[in-house]
């Protein structure tokens, strides 16, 4: 008969009585203290904290809409296409390992393990606003470096005039998937400068911890003066290209969602007016800023563009 | 329970439908109050009252069938209050969409009114249902008289079909929610053809025993 010893366990490693002793009360401390998935890793598997190295506040100073709020209200139709239950069934998705392939027309293309990723460039917290095309929006306080920065590592060519984002399809755990409500996976896109602006964002964190898996985990982009659904979430492949591509929105409904999604007031949506938005947590509304109020920066990148055709 | 229930019996079944039919509505202050709506409780109110007007409205277009099917010929004396729940929720849901969506800005309501193609059918679905509810009287049954009444009130079938393409074209992406009450819509109103009609029965003394040629 074969007995196994069991592996030595040092001394130090033995719990000590009065914690083993009151381990229950413990576990549902520690249960509360972790809230509502504060932190979308295992135990085990969790990356360093995030350290953020600078602030910017790109919202004129207004006060941040409620973390509850941003984590709790998600447009994230691989999971559902309701706004609530994203934060409960995207605790399902599995990111890590996490990798992103970065192809196309680049001179260095590769594929980056998330870690990679992470110590890319040193993470800046950016407060900025978000406008959904429905006509709500946030102020958010990301954490990231531009996107810039991984551009300039992969090393576009000469033919690269668009950059094209995927996110995540992953048929075992997004029940979403399943409902042909748009294309999978979820693809949106920019014209090279755009992805280049200092505005751009390659976002890992939000209200300074990582992103919570339904607001896009482990990385995302975020375009603050277009229309929320261009800041593509759970990115797992970043392809440069000649062509325009169709995003999922374009071949969902080309007649409402086009390729740049500025935010612009003066150009309705076919079904609601873009002149006013709800911040989530007021009641009263406000007028639209085109561009989200990001026109000083980025109105030159469509200077002599018709912005009603190229919507 | 074929047989009519006594008066006292009766009143109290119909007022208990247009409670449990109205409990949504009431609930929605409660819901707000408590926080349990949302980040934006607003659209959270709007899409509930919309869900709710079309529902009550198949409730009431299901009390012919369900009359039909049982033979209980009094449910017909429950149509009335239900059509009106029906009518009180698609008032509730208009007024959310000229204060909660627009605050009352003029401009804004006229832009809608006259850009949207789904508030344009809404609006046409209410104003019909206005009508009908209107002319739900004892008083106005017997002005318009018993055949009038009736080719009127068959305008509720419009009227439901007006509020499911309301819905449809509302819609953003997922169209399954439209889809099943159109389905739905389809059923009530492929029953109302398929089921015969009971004769008049000698024994029935609602007010409305006119209307119950068809009921």
């Amino acid at each position: 008969m074969l007995v196994r010893r069991p592996p030595d366990i040092a001394p130090s490693e033995i719990t000590a009585a009065s914690l083993f002793a009151r381990r229950r009360q413990l576990i549902l401390a520690t249960g509360a203290a972790a809230g509502l998935a504060l932190s979308p890793f295992s135990a085990k598997a969790a990356p360093p904290t995030l350290k953020i190295s600078g602030r910017a506040d790109h919202a004129g100073g207004e006060k941040p809409t409620a973390r509850s709020a941003i984590t709790e209200y998600n447009n994230f139709y691989e999971f559902s296409t309701d706004k609530r239950s994203p934060a409960r069934l995207a605790q399902a998705m599995r990111i890590e390992p996490w990798t992103v392939t970065v192809e196309g027309e680049v001179l260095k293309p590769a594929t980056f393990d998330i870690d990679q990723l992470r110590r890319l460039a040193p993470m800046e917290e950016r407060i900025y606003r978000l406008r959904c095309v429905e006509a709500w929006s946030a102020v958010v306080p990301w954490a990231g470096f531009p996107l810039a920065t991984l551009i300039d590592k992969v090393q576009p060519t000469g033919q690269a005039r668009y950059v094209a984002f995927e996110t995540l399809a992953d048929k075992e755990d997004m029940p979403g998937l399943r409902s042909r409500v748009l294309d999978w996976p979820y693809l949106e896109a920019l014209r090279l400068d755009e992805a280049r602006h200092p505005l751009t964002l390659l976002a890992f964190g939000l209200y300074g911890d990582w992103l919570p898996k339904q607001n896009g985990a482990p990385l995302r982009l975020v375009v603050p003066w277009k229309y929320g659904f261009k800041s593509a979430k759970s990115l797992v492949r970043i392809r440069f290209l000649r062509d325009m591509p169709h995003s999922a929105w374009m071949k969902a409904s080309p007649r409402e969602y086009g390729f740049y999604a500025n935010v612009n007031p003066s150009v309705d949506h076919p079904r609601w007016s873009q002149a006013r938005e709800r911040r989530l947590g007021e009641f009263l509304k406000r007028p639209t800023l085109p561009f989200n109020g990001y026109a000083e920066q980025v109105a030159s990148l469509y200077a002599g563009m018709d912005l009603r055709l190229n919507f | 329970m074929s047989a009519t229930p006594p008066p006292r019996l009766l009143s109290a079944i119909k007022w208990s439908a247009v409670f449990l039919m109205l409990l949504p509505l009431f609930n929605l202050p409660v819901a707000y109050w408590q926080d349990a709506l949302g980040a934006d409780p607003f659209e959270a109110i709007q899409q509930t009252l919309g869900k709710w007007t079309l529902y009550s409205l198949f409730v009431t277009l299901g009390v012919t069938p369900l009359r039909r099917l049982t033979g209980f010929a009094w449910l017909i004396r429950l149509r009335r209050a239900l059509g009106l729940t029906a009518f009180a929720y698609a008032c509730v849901h208009a007024l959310a969409w000229a204060g909660l969506e627009h605050l009352f800005d003029p401009a804004a309501l006229a832009d809608d009114l006259t850009k949207r193609v789904h508030i344009i059918v809404g609006l046409a679905a209410l104003i019909l249902l206005t009508l009908l509810a209107i002319t739900s009287t004892n008083a106005a049954i017997k002005r318009l008289g018993g055949k009038r009444w009736q080719a009127l009130h068959r305008l509720v079938y419009a009227i439901a079909i007006l509020g499911v393409v309301h819905h449809w074209l509302l819609v953003k992406a997922d169209f399954s929610a439209p889809a099943m009450e159109a389905a739905i819509l389809a059923i009530l109103l492929a029953s109302r053809l398929l089921l015969p009609a009971k004769r008049p029965s000698a024994r029935g003394t609602g007010k409305v025993s006119c209307a119950s040629r068809t009921g």
